[in-house]
């Protein structure tokens, strides 16, 4: 499998982050590198095998569903770029 | 006469007790050296007055005598902790600004044991990177130089453990992912420990990979490392993948006693290409142990050679998922907008501008391998890895009570040796099994390269078994008798 300029396109507006048009091949390369190392990992038979789903051996803790924290619009707020009548504010979007 | 500065903080903590010095006077030391540091960018924010509020209460309960190890020790904390009311970077351009307003679990703990934050400290980018040269604000400075050669100080905790070696603290906190603590420890001839998956909180810690982070410290000493665990460590609701399992007495457990303990050598880890100084090393620890009645036992962990690109796998994943939360709308950094930009162009832009380019490269690499059409082959397939991994651990277990290896393929490497991302990955090759099984290890230094430099051994230890590592490396540390340290260069006048 082997990534082209469209497919770091692609995976670049699924990541939300603006890649300038020269940057997409030099990009490609850089991933095919990677994911060809990675391939290695073909080689090793894993059909029986389970997938790890945590790495460390014990369950879930169960708590009560109790409301312990909130009211905090303030200090939500407090670190927006940009925040008006106790909202985050960002470009219009609806016209 | 010893400075305060040169103290550890088992010295520090009697010394205390003792009423021969301070808080005050041990945390006014550590601002000096501090200060005297600052070419080496080892800090991103300084924080000398909350430091010195904190040794005057510290200085308060040991007078009271309500105090416990940690009291009045200086701490440098990798700016990875969310710290209340102090700005918190991780290294990014996109956490600017950022001051949180909540407090991470593994501080707030320290702090409760009456530690001293002297400041944050500089990192690589999210934790990415194994040589601190991806920091949005510069890279640290190894205080070790090989003769007048800069070499970086490792990474990602690079800030942590170059604040311990060059004592302007005599600890600091770390975080480890795939090698993190334990390369940087080497690297710098300090003492670095990640704990078990779950011994330590991750709430307020910046993620990166959530199955992997993990919180750790670093410090000049075996017992010193000891003692701070025992501090950061333990149940905390707020992470649900903490675990809740008591937190023994890790100094008690130094008990210098290692006879008849089995000690794993896994034939795997002799990787091409590694110097002969680090396996004359390794050859001589094992002697070490030996003498101290330990036996040595040939092992094989059959798919060590699989970590890697496993981890660069499900690391790139986990991070392309947790890094989504920078939109630039409800913290940090924003992009300035053009007309008509609409909130798509905010988010690319924001991101754009906002991460490095190995957080980029990272991330895109994640969204790839969890996109459509590749899941199965790619993350399922790494997870699949990640299952055969810690089974070697489990069955190597049966054997052996701790395993050691080299912590690192080579010393300190100097600054643009390794432009290429893979050839970077590689100095994490004997840190990532570990990191994929959860399993707690620690890297020690042993040994002076040719060049001068030090070089670390890790040794590795069943989970949540951090007592049985400590105790081992404690009777190697011994016998290393490692004193050397860096010329302080760097010191203004010196």
């Amino acid at each position: 499998m082997s990534v082209d300029k469209a497919t770091v396109e692609r995976i670049a507006k699924l990541a939300r982050i603006r890649i300038e048009d020269h940057r997409l091949a030099p990009l490609a390369g850089e991933l095919n590198q990677i994911l060809g190392w990675v391939e290695q990992l073909s080689a090793v038979d894993t059909d029986q095998v389970k997938p790890m789903t945590s790495v460390v051996d014990h369950a879930l803790y169960w708590r009560d569903d109790v409301i312990a924290d909130g009211s905090k619009r303030d200090e939500i707020l407090a670190n927006a770029p940009a925040a008006e009548f106790g909202f985050f504010a960002v470009p219009k979007v609806i016209e | 006469m010893t400075e305060l500065t040169d103290l550890s903080i088992a010295e520090a903590r009697d010394k205390l007790a003792a009423r021969e010095c301070s808080a005050q006077e041990l945390t006014m030391a550590s601002l000096k050296a501090m200060d005297e540091a600052r070419s080496l960018n080892i800090f991103i924010t300084e924080t000398p007055e909350r430091a010195l509020a904190m040794a005057e209460s510290a200085d308060a309960s040991l007078k009271a005598g309500t105090h416990s190890p940690m009291t009045g020790i200086p701490v440098a904390v990798k700016d990875l902790f969310c710290t209340k009311g102090v700005r918190t970077t991780a290294g990014s351009r996109i956490l600017d600004p950022f001051i949180p307003t909540y407090e991470s679990t593994v501080t707030a703990n320290l702090w409760q044991a009456g530690a001293v934050m002297l400041g944050k400290v500089n990192m690589d980018e999210f934790a990415m990177g194994s040589s601190n040269e991806t920091s949005y604000y510069g890279s640290v400075i190894n205080p070790w130089r090989a003769g007048d050669v800069q070499t970086v100080p490792g990474g990602s905790s690079g800030g942590s453990v170059a604040a311990v070696a060059a004592r302007i603290s005599p600890c600091a906190t770390g975080t480890d992912t795939g090698g993190s603590i334990r390369q940087p420890a080497a690297f710098t001839g300090t003492v670095g420990l990640k704990p078990t998956y779950g011994r330590c909180s991750r709430f307020g810690m910046v993620a990166f990979a959530s199955s992997l982070d993990q919180a750790g410290p670093i410090a000049r000493s075996v017992r010193d490392c000891a003692i701070m665990l025992g501090a950061m460590a333990g149940y905390d609701q707020k992470d649900s993948t903490c675990v809740n399992t008591p937190v023994p007495d890790y100094e008690a457990a130094l008990s210098g006693d290692i006879r008849g303990l089995k000690i794993g050598i896994p034939r795997e880890y002799r990787v091409d290409g590694m110097s002969s100084e680090i396996d004359a090393m390794w050859q001589k620890a094992m002697d070490w142990l030996k003498d101290a009645g330990a036996e040595i036992v040939e092992i094989s962990l059959p798919h060590t050679h699989f970590a890697l690109p496993t981890y660069y796998i499900v690391a790139p994943a986990e991070a392309s998922s947790n890094l989504a939360r920078y939109d630039g709308v409800r913290y940090g950094f924003r992009a300035a907008l053009e007309a008509g930009d609409g909130l798509t162009e905010l988010y690319e832009k924001t991101r754009a501008e906002g991460f490095g380019d190995e957080v980029k490269r990272r991330i895109l690499m994640g969204t790839y391998v969890l996109s459509a059409g590749y899941y199965d082959a790619y993350y399922l397939k790494a997870q699949k890895l990640r299952t055969l991994i810690a089974d070697d651990f489990a069955h190597a277990w049966q054997k052996v009570d701790a395993i050691l290896t080299p912590t690192a393929p080579s010393a300190a490497f100097a600054f643009g040796s390794k432009p290429d991302p893979l050839a970077m990955y590689m100095n994490d090759v004997f840190t990532v099994p570990a990191s994929l099984a959860g399993l707690p290890g620690i890297s020690i230094p042993a040994a002076l390269s040719a060049d001068g430099l030090p070089l670390g051994l890790q040794l590795l230890g069943r989970a949540f078994d951090e007592a049985t590592v400590l105790k081992i490396a404690d009777v190697m540390e011994k016998a290393a008798a490692f004193t050397a340290r860096p010329a302080d260069w760097w010191r203004k006048g010196a």
